[in-house]
């Protein structure tokens, strides 16, 4: 996968920021989602710095990082308002979304449980080169997702400790966007950040600024050569804000409202778009023409998520056992 | 026929299945420490120590399971998987479904149960039916020694997660197992004995109680046919309901507690599909809804004897008690 460029991360942050408010403004009529509005950049700058064999394990904000890496935004929609061509033919709704064909093995709702599930899909990884295990070519690593919230749970640790002492491509990406659903994460946690905890395992653990796209990227590059080289694990922390509610619709009455709009003013794609506007490689009319492109696509994935059928109902039995 | 141990029949349905495929592998606190000939085989890939931490024991199953690999965990005590439960209930047992059927969870997960080693209630706790009432899983709870083996191998093989129960007690006691290739099936019960009075059925040590209880029933001139569920999800139904049809009667056998239990369940299939031909309410005997004593007076007293089964089947039949 060639890398991402500059304006294609700026325009895959739109499309994520384009298609979560869409759903979100249709809350009510469809069913709510947790957006990760506010954390595009940390999508954009990891999943663009993973490579095809590589296999990804995300949280309840995950439509940035499947979008990032290439889900049909049709079939993403299809699968929130439980349709049939949704990723998972409806059984999934928001929450729970895999998709097979892009690597994605897991939406985790429980909160922690894509940390739990890390290692083994990083043990499948290192033993695939003598085992035929199905889906996995040699050499590729296991990018977790999770929050701040979940970094509090005691299987954070356990799985820090299983991939450090078993030696597992685990490249943990903790996007710690200062909420734990409806309570503030410094009224849960000791420190600012959760590198201390993730350092004390004895792996390499760093924080930047998840807001920076092209930070992120350039950590998550860093990262996932690390990874990849040493076949050893890696903590990365994304310092950023959820700029949305928990779920949607959510009122944010609970927010500081000084504290959002200070977030709001570090937007990770107003500052992608200035940086490239001044440097000159974005063009106004340019930039005019990625926002009605990102507008159509999300408009006809809209459309085509509603035009989908109801899965049958005697799918309710089905793909329960083997 | 061989005379093994159980522990031995299940080291062998271990050595089998990883020596037939190569995306077997099995660990625990203590596998490699504890199957050092399963180590010395396959090598400290397939055969893993894992830190004392249950819940990632169980999630990195599901996710080598997830990914192709079939993972056999050894989670020690039966309370103990209470701390792995997320991975196994909401990971492995409901992921297949969530995602449409795009990934399976083929993994087993082995964890030892039952009265008497006077470990007491933190070890030891027939969890069973918890696990049953999750959808998703499959479980296993054998009697005889050449089961242990044939349905772990089964187990290994079968592309749905299974939970795997293993009597402690039975661990070191021999017992007969074909030689070569054995393997049985999931869903099977077992008719140990046939009969035409009385139906008794159980699962896992409590088998052996009801057979002695039929002894007794002989002597009284009662014919109990006795059921060795094996697999209490999926049930095997079919024998159950064929065998009360053909006796009216039914006592169900357990060492946990009754509420929701297997017995529950299987007393509601009887009456749901063959009531007519009950000719007696059915009866339930299973240890008490307390926490396993350790004490071994306490705790033998907590287990179904033979005395107690044989007395609710004359109770079914109108006779009188057995003197207990
Ligand atoms: C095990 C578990 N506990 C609680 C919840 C309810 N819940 C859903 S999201 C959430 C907050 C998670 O916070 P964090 O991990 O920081 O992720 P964020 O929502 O901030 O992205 C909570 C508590 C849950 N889904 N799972």
């Amino acid at each position: 996968m060639s890398q991402p460029s500059r304006i294609s991360m700026l325009e895959t942050m739109m499309l994520i920021r384009a298609h979560e408010e869409r759903l979100a403004a249709n809350a009510g009529s469809s069913p709510g989602t947790c957006t990760a509005v506010g954390q595009e950049a940390a999508a954009v700058g990891v999943v663009g710095a993973l490579l095809p064999r590589d296999r990804i394990l995300t949280n309840h904000r995950s439509a940035g990082h499947l979008l990032a890496r290439g889900a049909d935004p049709g079939r993403l929609m299809a699968e929130v308002m439980g349709r049939a061509d949704g990723y998972c033919r409806g059984k999934s709704g928001s929450l729970h979304v895999s998709a097979k064909e892009l690597g994605v093995v897991l939406t985790s709702t429980i909160v922690g449980g894509e940390l739990s599930l890390a290692p083994g899909v990083a043990l499948a990884q290192k033993m695939g080169s003598s085992v035929p295990n199905e889906g996995t070519e040699p050499g590729g690593i296991t990018a977790v997702f999770f929050g701040d919230g979940a970094a509090c749970e005691g299987i954070f640790h356990e799985s820090i400790n299983l991939a450090v002492t078993w030696q597992l491509p685990v490249l943990y990406v903790c996007e710690n966007n200062q909420w734990q659903a409806f309570v503030r994460r410094d009224e849960t946690m000791p420190h600012e950040q959760v590198r201390p905890w993730a350092a004390s395992h004895g792996l390499p653990a760093v924080a930047v600024d998840g807001n920076d796209v092209e930070a992120v990227h350039a950590a998550a590059l860093a990262a996932a050569e690390h990874v990849r080289t040493t076949g050893t694990p890696y903590f990365l922390e994304l310092v950023t804000y959820r700029t949305r509610g928990h779920y949607e619709p959510d009122d944010q009455a609970y927010v500081d409202k000084d504290e959002l709009a200070r977030w709001k003013a570090r937007d990770p794609i107003a500052l992608q778009r200035e940086r490239l506007l001044a440097a000159g490689e974005l063009a106004p009319g340019e930039l005019a023409h990625l926002e009605q492109r990102v507008a159509d696509t999300v408009e006809a994935a809209f459309a085509f998520a509603q035009n989908s059928p109801w899965p049958d109902v005697r799918e309710l039995l089905t793909d329960v056992y083997a | 026929m061989q005379n093994i141990t159980v522990n031995d029949a299940v080291g062998q349905a271990l050595a089998e299945e990883m020596r037939r495929d190569a995306r077997v592998l099995t660990f625990g606190e203590g596998v490699a420490t504890n199957r050092r000939d399963l180590l010395a085989e396959f090598g400290a890939h397939r055969v893993r120590n894992t830190p004392l931490a249950e819940g990632i024991i169980a999630g990195a199953a599901a996710g080598a399971a997830a990914m192709g690999l079939r993972p056999v965990i050894d989670l020690l005590y039966a309370p103990f998987l209470t701390l792995s439960m997320d991975a196994i209930m909401n990971s492995a047992g409901k992921l297949r479904y969530l995602s449409g059927g795009q990934f399976e969870f083929p993994m087993v997960v082995l964890a030892r149960t039952g009265a008497g080693w006077t470990v007491g209630a933190q070890h030891n706790h027939n969890l069973e039916a918890m696990f049953v009432h999750a959808p998703g899983l499959k479980v296993v709870m054998p009697h005889s020694t050449a089961d242990y083996k044939g349905l772990l191998k089964s187990a290994i093989r079968d592309p749905n997660p299974v939970l795997f129960f293993m009597d402690m007690t039975v661990g070191y006691t021999p017992g007969p197992v074909p030689e070569g290739e054995h393997v049985v099936p999931l869903g099977q019960a077992a008719v140990l004995r046939a009969g035409r009075d009385v139906t008794l059925v159980s699962y896992s040590k409590t088998v052996a109680t009801c057979l002695a209880a039929a002894e007794q029933l002989a002597m009284r001139g009662v014919d109990a046919e006795v059921i060795d569920l094996r697999t209490l999800k999926p049930l095997d139904e079919a024998t159950i309901l064929r065998s009360v049809r053909k006796t009216g009667r039914l006592v169900v056998v357990h060492e946990a507690a009754a509420p929701c239990g297997v017995g529950a369940e299987v007393a509601a299939i009887v009456s749901e599909k063959a009531f007519a031909a009950l000719k007696a309410p059915v009866r339930r005997i299973t240890g008490p809804d307390a926490p396993a004593p350790s004490s071994w007076l306490l705790e033998q007293a907590a287990l179904p004897q033979a005395d107690g089964i044989a007395r609710a089947a004359l109770e079914l039949l109108g006779a009188e008690a057995v003197p207990a």
